[in-house]
């Protein structure tokens, strides 16, 4: 069970989260929709500590964490509980597709590295790049580097995957096998992703969050948002996204 | 005849003698600044308490003063304050001192070059769970070393031409060896003209290395 409550955070003079409370059930997808600046990313960022919230707790299991006074040491256990997916892949430049998925195996779970290889390569396959697990990102396209990104992550097995917008860097060609990829990973991983495709979130979530303002305005599985939307906000983005 | 070519040509073998003690002395200096350089960028870089503003000190006083006189306080001026120093000889001093002079130097290319480093970077390795060290080591500085490099190699370029100034703390190099046989001689103009080209044959060899490793680094990460 993960439960984040009050979880707010200003940029300067902007508050860009104004206390979001949440409660994710293991297995759970949630997907974020939302005009752009309101929050979204920064929701997935602080919850993974890449953006520090000023305010609030977040619980993973066990783990509490008050993020007003949040230890290095806590943030490092709740990274390590939570895995995540980059609008811009952020793959490692140095590292070899096999590489990206094996580096936080090795070196952050201590996984020998004949285990950690075999897991990868067995990634390498679900994400069907296993002959390409040699290709630095350079060498790969956009929808492949995405594909590892997603890959890496999997391998981490997280109690919560963060997936950020992970196909609005993309180019249309490659913005269906990344979904594809998506829908088979959901099937078995917990789930928070933001994105603007309005079809793959009606398909995937179990609920989706509507959030404007740093705020979530409106809540409830796809059918209710997507067809009887409440809120004139939502109404009206809906509208826009079409 | 102005210059004595026969002399210089005898002069020769005499100077070359010396290149292995030259390239000992630049070696080692570099290796050593080459980590003492990783570590202050990494303690600038990671702001580490306390330990940042003496590393901002040591940079602006090696980078501040000259080599020469650095080689003078450690040589003459520290075996006044420290008696065991007493027993450092030339070769060990000018190690010290080119070790000091340039890991500021390093440090601070080394430092632009992590700065350089896309913030997704970071952000990969700190989403995965690993520690600022981790990451650091793994990620960021392979990366910055890339970068670096062509400017690193200059230094080694600098280094090995600063190597001269131990003939000032009594060491016999090519410098100081040049210096002796035209004592002898009187030919300065051609002693020194020999130790000048030497330089640069040293140093146009490690400009072709260095040509053929940048070539190699750009495609570096490309497969």
């Amino acid at each position: 069970m993960i439960r984040i409550e009050g979880l707010a955070k200003r940029f300067g003079e902007r508050t860009v989260l104004a206390g979001i409370d949440l409660a994710i059930a293991p297995g759970e997808r949630i997907v974020v929709i939302g005009p752009s600046g309101t929050g979204k990313s920064t929701l997935l960022r602080c919850l993974a500590f890449l953006d520090r919230p000023d305010a609030g707790r977040i619980a993973v299991g066990d783990l509490v964490v008050d993020a007003a006074r949040a230890s290095r040491r806590q943030i490092l256990a709740l990274r390590r509980r939570t895995a995540f997916v980059f609008q811009n892949y952020a793959l490692f430049a140095n590292k070899t597709a096999r590489q990206n998925i094996t580096e936080a195996l090795t070196v952050v779970k201590r996984m020998s590295q004949a285990a950690a290889d075999a897991r990868a390569d067995a990634i390498l396959a679900e994400i069907g790049l296993a002959d390409r697990g040699d290709a630095y990102p350079a060498a790969l396209s956009g929808g492949q580097q995405q594909r590892v990104g997603i890959g890496r992550a999997m391998a981490l097995e997280a109690e919560l995957m963060l997936v950020d917008e992970p196909t609005s860097a993309l180019d249309p060609e490659w913005v269906g096998e990344v979904l594809d990829l998506l829908r088979r990973v959901a099937a078995h991983q917990t789930m928070l992703i933001v994105t603007h495709e309005m079809q793959f979130a009606r398909e995937i979530a179990d609920r989706v969050l509507f959030m404007d303002g740093g705020r979530i305005v409106e809540e409830g599985p796809p059918a209710a948002i997507f067809e009887r939307p409440q809120d004139p906000r939502l109404q009206a983005f809906l509208r826009r996204v079409g | 005849m102005v210059i004595d070519l026969e002399y210089m040509a005898g002069l020769v073998p005499v100077i070359l003698r010396y290149v292995p003690l030259t390239l000992e002395m630049a070696v080692i200096s570099m290796a050593i600044a080459l980590v003492l350089a990783a570590a202050l960028a990494i303690v600038r870089v990671l702001r580490v308490p306390v330990l940042d503003r003496i590393v901002a000190v040591y940079i602006s006083f090696f980078r501040g003063t000259p080599l020469l006189v650095q080689l003078f306080l450690f040589y003459y001026g520290l075996p006044q304050l420290l008696p065991a120093a007493r027993s450092i000889d030339g070769v060990t001093a000018a190690v010290i001192g080119l070790t000091l002079h340039f890991s500021a130097y390093m440090a601070e290319s080394i430092r632009g070059a992590i700065l350089g480093i896309d913030r997704s970077q970071w952000e990969a390795g700190a989403a995965v769970g690993m520690t600022e060290l981790q990451l650091m080591r793994r990620i960021i500085l392979p990366q910055a070393a890339r970068v670096a490099a062509p400017t690193l190699l200059n230094y080694f370029i600098d280094m090995i031409k600063s190597t001269s100034l131990a003939f000032t703390l009594g060491v016999t190099e090519m410098m100081g060896a040049a210096q002796k046989e035209a004592a002898g001689s009187f030919r300065y103009l051609e002693a020194f003209l020999v130790v000048a080209f030497m330089y640069w044959a040293i140093v146009e060899a490690l400009s072709f290395v260095q040509r053929r490793m940048e070539a190699r680094l750009a495609r570096a990460f490309a497969r």
